[in-house]
Formats: structure tokens, sequence, C-alpha cells
């Protein structure tokens, strides 16, 4: 089958390589009929993520028809159409019984790996290195679901791919975002990052009934995407002082909620931390950049929540824990719980209360993926989402 | 919905590769970069006779090490457009520094010449590279693009506040209540 495959920093081909076999009881094979390219794959594809290896399949946002089911799955059949959350679960460990999914405890298969880089394994995920199983990812013709009487979510037919897809990841992922600020009525949320995850954080905030959502990026494609979704904008290519500009636009309070939809590759040119976390980043002395997270501390208002759905993966530097604490800060953090939230999504989507193809940008076969990635990467062409038709 | 279905153009390293040809150009400068260092390293003493600029050996080591830390560092590192512009600087010393070879006394000012001619040359190289690193990561100016109306929403999103207020937050996702603030009317 085709795939596409990681040969190294920057370096994406689209390969042909062996068809998936069942390997397990519980498995299933699906025939990809759609997956995405996210803004966490470009972590791997500048491989600022460790624990990569040349030939691995990247992608973990997929969707398709199931066309071969092991001898211990009695959940699905073939011809079943379902959705892969990017978190595969077993759906039988403490963790999974509390819906904690994402930190299953049984489905990352290098838990030893897991557990020297973040102390306690988490889930194993879809195409997104060895220290979380190193499974071959969904941006492939087929895909292997391990677990796959438990990481499915069935979907009907009659509803287009591309309403659907993001169940597998950004919509949830965007919506635990918001979930986890426990948005109150009087409450206005500050969100870093208009990428897929960012915008559907906005609408997010919003169904949950914020008073206020205000974004901030510096592309201009993306703020008038989040304007659309109701959120009023910062565009920090013409306002350098984020933190002054909330505190302006809240009576000098700043945002009861932040949601850090960035994550470590934070971009803020000019900004004395940003050029900091570049030197020490590029010396191999830090991992992550942490300006949004910076941010974030400095401004939220005391007694406030931030929501971190913005993917970390190694160690930051000159983090403001005095503020953090001193201010009372709630901090919530977290790969999604896919499956706790799914069948509440999908019900919004049956209902028309969202559609979240609105995000979809580029439609691409398997083979333009490689470039894709690049244009992704670097915000060209007006690219927020990239869907892939295998 | 302004779906590109159209295949893309062509671009990017031969059997479908997602560098561009100002990533290869940045890789393959990296490597000269590494092997020029080394060059200057070992055969410091040499490349100075062969230049008339005997007395400088130090001088042209230190470059060296410069070379071999600049090419380290495109090759490695995750973005190497300031390294690469790093190497536009370190060509300008390098052209000032045969630039104070060229005296009446010097023997070999048509060795320096040819090597001064290196050095431009490899300078633009560098400058084209630099450019065009830059230039694929310049962002399209406003309304490039038009999203106005993508909200997601079946009504206008003003009017889907709160619509999901028949969500219920699971317990583990809330202030747990005696850390809630108190309703004004408490105080």
């Amino acid at each position: 089958m085709k795939a596409l495959v990681w040969h190294g920093t920057r370096d994406i081909r689209c390969d042909t390589v062996p068809d998936p076999v069942i390997e397990e009881g519980r498995d299933a094979i699906i025939k990809v009929t759609s997956c995405a390219i996210c803004g966490s794959d470009l972590h791997l594809y500048d491989h600022f993520m460790p624990g990569m290896k040349s030939g691995d399949i990247l992608g973990h946002e997929a969707m398709g028809e199931v066309v071969e089911v092991g001898k211990d799955n009695t959940a699905l059949k073939v011809g079943d159409r379902i959705v892969v959350p990017f978190t595969i679960t077993c759906g039988q460990c403490e963790q999974c019984r509390r819906g904690n999914f994402s930190v299953c405890e049984r489905s990352n298969r290098n838990k030893a790996l897991g557990d020297t880089a973040f102390g306690h394994t988490t889930a194993g995920l879809f195409g997104y290195t060895h220290l979380t199983g190193g499974y071959a990812g969904g941006q492939a013709e087929y895909l292997r679901v391990p677990f796959a009487d438990s990481t499915h979510v069935k979907v009907p037919d009659g509803i287009s791919d591309e309403k659907l897809l993001f169940l597998s990841d950004v919509f949830p992922t965007g919506w635990q975002g918001a979930v986890q600020c426990d948005i109150q009525p009087t409450d206005t949320v500050a969100i870093w990052g208009c990428g897929a995850v960012g915008q559907m954080a906005i609408r997010s905030a919003l169904l949950l009934g914020a008073k206020r959502v205000i974004a901030i990026d510096r592309v201009p494609e993306r703020l008038q995407m989040a304007e659309a979704g109701g959120a009023e904008v910062i565009d920090y290519n013409t306002e350098s002082n984020i933190v002054g500009r909330l505190n302006d636009m809240t009576d000098g309070n700043g945002p009861e909620k932040c949601i850090d939809a960035v994550g470590l590759e934070a971009h803020a040119m000019g900004a004395v931390d940003a050029v900091y976390d570049r030197a020490k980043q590029a010396m191999l002395l830090e991992t992550d950049r942490a300006h949004v997270l910076r941010q974030m501390i400095m401004v939220c208002r005391p007694a406030g929540v931030l929501s971190v759905p913005g993917v970390y993966g190694g160690l930051i530097d000159k983090f403001p824990i005095g503020a953090l604490m001193n201010k009372g800060l709630t901090v919530r953090t977290g790969q999604t719980h896919v499956n706790r939230w799914t069948r509440d999504l999908l019900r919004r989507i049956e209902d028309g209360q969202i559609d979240p193809s609105f995000v979809i940008t580029h439609t691409i076969g398997l083979e333009d993926g490689p470039e894709m990635y690049r244009v992704f990467r670097d915000k060209q062409d007006g690219c927020i989402k990239v869907v892939i038709r295998p | 919905m302004s779906t590109r279905q159209q295949p893309l153009a062509p671009r990017g390293a031969p059997g479908g590769g997602a560098a561009t040809r100002h990533d290869e150009l940045a890789r393959s400068l990296g490597w000269f970069s590494i092997g020029l260092g080394l060059l200057e390293l070992t055969a410091a003493r040499g490349l100075c006779r062969a230049l008339g600029l005997r007395g400088r050996e130090t001088l042209i080591r230190a470059y060296g090490i410069r070379e071999v830390a600049t090419g380290v560092a495109i090759l490695t590192s995750h973005d190497p457009t300031p390294w690469i512009l790093g190497r536009v600087g370190g060509d300008v010393i390098d052209l000032a520094t045969l630039a104070t070879g060229f005296e009446d006394d010097n023997p070999k000012t048509i060795n320096l010449a040819a090597a001064a001619a290196a050095v431009a040359g490899v300078t633009v190289l560098d400058v084209i590279c630099a450019q065009g690193l830059i230039g694929q990561k310049r962002l399209s100016p406003p309304g490039a693009f038009d999203y106005s109306t993508r909200s997601g929403f079946p009504r206008p999103a003003r009017t889907m506040r709160g619509a999901a207020s028949d969500f219920e937050p699971p317990a583990d996702f809330r202030i747990p209540e005696p850390l809630r603030p108190w309703p004004p009317d408490r105080m």
C-alpha cells in the first residue's frame, strides 16, 4: 500500500510499504477513506519530538471502513464505518474505566520508554513516535487498529467524511481544551493559536457559553476564520504586547480562562524570551518553546484556569512558577480523552449544531502529502487543515 | 469551500520528499561548510602559504572552527535559516580577510584572487539560499484568502453562545465546589 513515511527531519515521502495485518485478536484493519495532517504532526516533521525512526508511517487522524477483524473483536464487523481516535485505548485498565483514555495503562507497547520519558507511560498513539508505542499511522491506504474493539467511534452512513473525520482528534481536542476551563457565563476566554485545534476551541468555548472569546495568532486567514467563529482577535504581527492588550480588553483584569492551542513551537518574533528560547533550543539546552505558557500565566486573572491542549514534548526554561503559584491558577493539561467526548460531539454534528468541516482548506491525495507538509508548516497557500483521500 | 483539488506543482526532492530545493541547497552548504572548516583546521599552514597570508594560521584555524560549527548547526537544526544567514556574515569576514592580502609584496595574488572569487561565488549561493528559505515562510497578505464565512455554525456565531448549555462537564473537569468563587451576594 501507499503511505506517508517519515525518513528524517523535514524528509517525508510517499512510499510503498507492506499492508498491515491482524496481529492481535482485538485488532481490526480499516481501509482509510479520509485522514488528515495534524498540527502536531509538524512537531515530527521538524523532529522536535524524540523517538521517531526512519520508516515510521505518520498520521493519527483517520477514518474508514472495517475490512478485517481479529478473532476476539466482537464489537466490530467487516463493513462498519468508523472514526479512529488518535489515542489507543484498551478500555479495560483502571484509567480507561475512569474515562482517562489518553493515559491508558496498557496500550503503549513501549511502556518502558514512556515510563522513562514521562515518569509513567501514557496511552499508545497512532503514528506518533516510539515513546507512545511506535504504531503505524493512518496517512496510508490501510490502518491496523490495535484494541479496535475499544478504539473506535462507529459513525452512521449519510454524513460526509469531512464532517466526521475530526472526531478523531481536533474537534474533541478543542472541545476538551474548552471543557477543562470550566467556562462560566461571565468568563472571557483567551485562546492562543488559531490552527485547527484553536478554531475548534473557539467554537467550543462559545457553545459552552463564554461571555467573550479572544483569539491570538499572526496569520491573517486564521484570524479571519477565528472571527467567523465568533472570536475577537489580536494579531501579534501588529500587537507586540499581547499581555498588555489582553489586560486593556478586560479592564485590566485579564481573561479568566486561557487556552494554549500552540504548544512547543511557539513563534514570537522580537520577544526577548522567544529569542532566548530559540537560542537555547538551537544549542539543545531546551526542547520546547514556552512563550505562550509564560504569557498565559502572566495575563490570566488570579484564580483563573489555564488549559493546555497544545503539545509539549520535553523541557522548558524560565517558567514563571512564582506567578502561577501566587495567582492561584489552576492548570489542566493532557492529550485528549477522545472517547469521553465523541458520543456527545457526534450528536451535535448530527443535530447540525456544528459542522467541523469548516476548517478544511486543502484536500489532496497521498502522493501530494510530502509537499503539503511543507506548505502546512510554512503556513502557505492559506493552509489551515489538510484532508488526505488515500 | 475553496478546497484545493488540483495536483500540486512538482516541487521538492526526487521520490516525493518534502524538502524544497532551498532546503536541499542548505544541506549542501552545510556539508560544504564542514568540509571547508576541516580543511582550514588541518591545512592552515599550507593555505596561508598558498595565499601569501603567512602569520595568519591561527586566524584561519579559528575560521575553520566557525565553519564546522555552522555546518553542523545547518545539518542538525530544526530551521537552518539563521545559520545560513550566519554563513553570509562569515563570507563577508572571509572576503575582508582575503582583501588584506592584496599587497604589492605578495607574490600569491593570483591565488588570492581565485580564492576571493570562489568565496564570492559561495556568498551568492548563501544569499540565494537564505532568501529562498525566508521567502518560503513569508505569510500571505491579509485578504489573500477569504474564510469570513467559515463559522461552522448553522446560524450567526453570536446567536450560538451557550448553545451547548445542555452539556454537563464531568466532575473531574470542574473546579471542586469548595474551591469555587463565592457568588457576589455572599461577600
